[in-house]
């Protein structure tokens, strides 16, 4: 039984590619159900966001597991081959498997670190498994505790309170440009998560007109409902640069999206109303070049971390103290995965058997006082003989039902019957009540 | 007793231009409120000054260089007051009090005898004070450029300083700039025309092509272009900031260019 994620995000792959991959909610059912049908894949989720494109799943077998979702994704879009998608494709299984997962739900693989996001998709790819009944025992386990890892990452280090603040860092800017902003329109290009909360912010401060594009006219669309703005194509976004006072760009694609003569000519044809132009996206979308146009205001990721004055060296130490938040929890998953190895937990319930058998042999032998070895060896053989008896339907059950598709189940049941401690580690690894009461759905 | 009142509000818009520029490099601001303080009882000495002054003469005595220029002050000071009650803007004490503080200066520095004027001369003061005013629209706007200029240059360099969190918004530096010409203009105007009208008064004629007079004609002619530039062609903001101060700078050298000459009669005005 093992746990992989093959994948592709920002650091690995432009978004012409990712937005290819990207699974909607609304097909998620259809992508599940295929990934659940390649043989070995036992349990799957899929995250789906601007930046990522993962896929997560439990195998009998890595390396099976690895060619099956590799080929789930070539089959994802008719027009994409191995070859091509291969380059941009990263995949680790177990430990590095779940770390990545963890770091992916802190944020800390994020392209703004700590940035909000990232946990609710992470949550609503867990829904969508749920829902779909693609998530077993192990997955449902692993993300619950992904999700509790980036709450903790989030409460109790400072990362996220810089993500919102370079967020706020862009308001702040903005009115030193703009006195009154409600009056102002935002153009917001591309869907890339610091986008959409700069855009939440701005809309806070009572923004009302609000042009939306992206390559994908659906994602526009359903921005614009979000922020009761107006959806445009994005080959004609130009068009619309020069209604725009505020400009914010997070595409994510590798190339500048705006370039310095689009500005020149939108500033001209806006007669020299000032343009304020925020860039989060790495790398950047927005020609640096802007900067030496008049009345237009540049401003990227650097220049909001430097207007928050965020020390950077603190929010390293800061990032460093959630990866060792993440490295914690992996270790305590991975004990809690080991006891759903069939063998031992065989061995540790024969184990706890035998530490039984062993002191009431002791107590009677003591009891009834000089017995002749065959009496002693009567006692024993019985004792040995019921303990024997005893397991031996429940140890049956267990080696047959671990290799079926839900075995997990009854291992961690057996653990818990006869109070069997985890792996290294006392007691933490257990299943909570939640993931108990959510079984019998995986079982039907 | 007037002369008293003068350098004591001299003295009141020194310590405020102080606690004003200080206010400017701190990141407190309750600083400011100690300025206002002091920028504000200057006024009020400052009004209480030119009150006496035109009790005692009789009549308002706005005719003379240093008259012209302790008003251009006072009417400044006013300004700035009327702004920070509506805006609540206090860092604009640290740009517009030196100015007025130099003004003083500048008017304590004009030799100070008084001539009996004919009753003839009596009427120029309408003439001085209108272009005063328009003067003091014009200082508005340059303040409002020179301030325009400094948080350009702050947002594109990305110094987010104190200065940088103390300055307005650049749109409404740029409307303040608008709106300070837009004022002034008509003062101006008006002025030009009352001059000329005393001009022919007293000597028969509107216009003696004297230097001051085709100064004034060329401050009229340069602030109408600001006017149109920005209506027609769209130079707003950083150019208009750049314009308004070129032009100011141009109203500055009028006024050292009246020192230098010593000229401080009536016509110069």
């Amino acid at each position: 039984m093992n746990i992989i994620v093959v994948g592709l995000s920002h650091k690995t792959a432009p978004v012409e590619l990712r937005e290819l991959l990207a699974v909607p909610v609304s097909r998620g059912g259809e992508a599940l159900a295929r990934l659940l049908a390649y043989p070995g894949v036992k349990e799957g989720m899929i995250l789906s966001t601007c930046n990522r494109v993962e896929v997560y799943a439990v195998v009998d077998d890595i390396d099976r597991g690895f060619s099956a979702i590799q080929d789930f994704f070539v089959k994802t879009h008719l027009a994409l081959s191995i070859d091509e998608l291969l380059p941009h494709l990263y995949w680790y299984a177990d430990e590095r498997a779940i770390a990545h997962l963890f770091r992916v739900t802190g944020s800390l693989d994020s392209m703004v670190v700590g940035e909000p996001q990232i946990l609710g998709q992470v949550k609503e790819a867990f829904d969508m498994a749920l829902t779909h009944h693609s998530s077993g025992v192990i997955l449902n386990k692993i993300v619950r505790k992904a999700i509790s890892v980036g709450k903790g990452v989030r409460t109790n280090t400072r990362i996220s309170e810089f993500a919102v603040s370079i967020s706020s860092a862009a308001v702040e800017l903005a009115k030193k440009v703009f006195s009154n902003l409600q009056e102002k329109t935002v153009l917001l290009v591309g869907t890339g998560e610091m986008g959409k909360l700069a855009a939440q912010h701005l809309v806070n401060q009572g923004i009302r007109q609000m042009i939306l594009t992206t390559r994908q006219t659906q994602r526009a669309i359903d921005l614009a409902e979000r922020f009761a703005g107006k959806a445009v194509p994005f080959e004609d976004y130009r068009a619309h640069l020069v209604k725009a006072d505020i400009v914010l760009c997070a595409t994510g694609a590798p190339h500048y999206v705006v370039s310095q003569e689009d500005v020149l000519r939108a500033v001209r044809e806006r007669r020299n109303r000032p343009m304020f132009l925020i860039d989060i996206s790495v790398p950047r979308n927005i020609d640096p070049l802007v900067k030496d146009v008049d009345n237009a205001f540049l401003f990227d990721i650097d220049d909001l971390e430097t207007h928050v004055g965020a020390n950077r060296e603190q929010r390293r130490k800061e990032a460093e103290r959630a990866e060792g938040m993440v490295k914690d929890e992996v270790s305590v998953v991975l004990a809690w995965l080991r006891g759903l190895d069939a063998k031992p937990t065989i061995v540790a319930l024969r184990k706890w058997a035998e530490a039984i058998k062993d002191t009431e042999v002791e107590k009677a032998l003591a009891r009834l006082g000089s017995l002749s070895s065959k009496e002693r060896g009567t006692v024993e053989g019985l004792a040995s003989s019921i303990i024997n008896k005893v397991l031996h339907g429940p140890l049956v059950t267990l080696k047959t039902e671990a290799q079926s598709k839900n075995g997990v189940i009854f291992i961690e049941a057996a653990r818990r019957f006869f109070d069997l401690p985890d792996e290294e580690s006392s007691g933490q690894g257990t299943l909570n009540k939640e993931e108990t009461t959510r079984t019998p759905q995986h079982l039907e | 007793m007037t002369g008293l009142f003068f350098q004591v509000t001299m003295v009141l818009y020194f310590v405020g231009t102080i606690f004003f520029l200080i206010y400017l490099l701190r990141r407190s601001e309750a600083l400011s409120k100690v300025a206002l303080g002091i920028a504000g009882l200057g006024f009020l000495v400052h009004t209480a000054a030119l009150i006496g002054q035109t009790i005692a003469l009789g009549h308002l005595q706005i005719i003379r260089f240093q008259e012209a220029m302790s008003f251009f002050a006072w009417a400044l000071v006013f300004v700035f007051l009327m702004v920070v009650w509506t805006r609540r803007l206090h860092v604009l004490g640290s740009f517009i009090l030196p100015l007025a503080f130099l003004s003083l200066v500048t008017a304590s520095m004009a030799p100070a005898e008084v001539h009996e004027l004919s009753p003839v001369f009596r009427t120029v003061w309408v003439h001085v004070t209108l272009s005063m005013l328009g003067t003091v629209g014009f200082a508005v706007a340059f303040v409002a450029g020179i301030m325009y200029v400094m948080q350009d240059r702050l947002l594109k360099s990305k110094r987010f300083n104190v200065l940088y969190s103390k300055l307005p918004p650049l749109d409404f530096l740029d409307t303040l700039n608008q709106r300070s010409i837009l004022l002034g203009f008509p003062f101006l105007t008006l002025g030009i025309l009352t001059g000329a009208v005393s001009a022919h008064i007293s000597f028969g004629s509107y216009l003696s092509w004297n230097s001051e007079q085709i100064w004034a004609l060329v401050t009229w002619a340069f602030y109408f272009t600001v006017l149109m530039v920005r209506i027609t062609i769209g130079w707003r903001a950083k150019k208009a900031a750049y314009l308004t101060i070129v032009g100011f700078a141009g109203v500055i050298l009028t006024f050292v260019g009246v020192i230098l000459k010593n000229d401080i009669s009536l016509t110069s005005l």
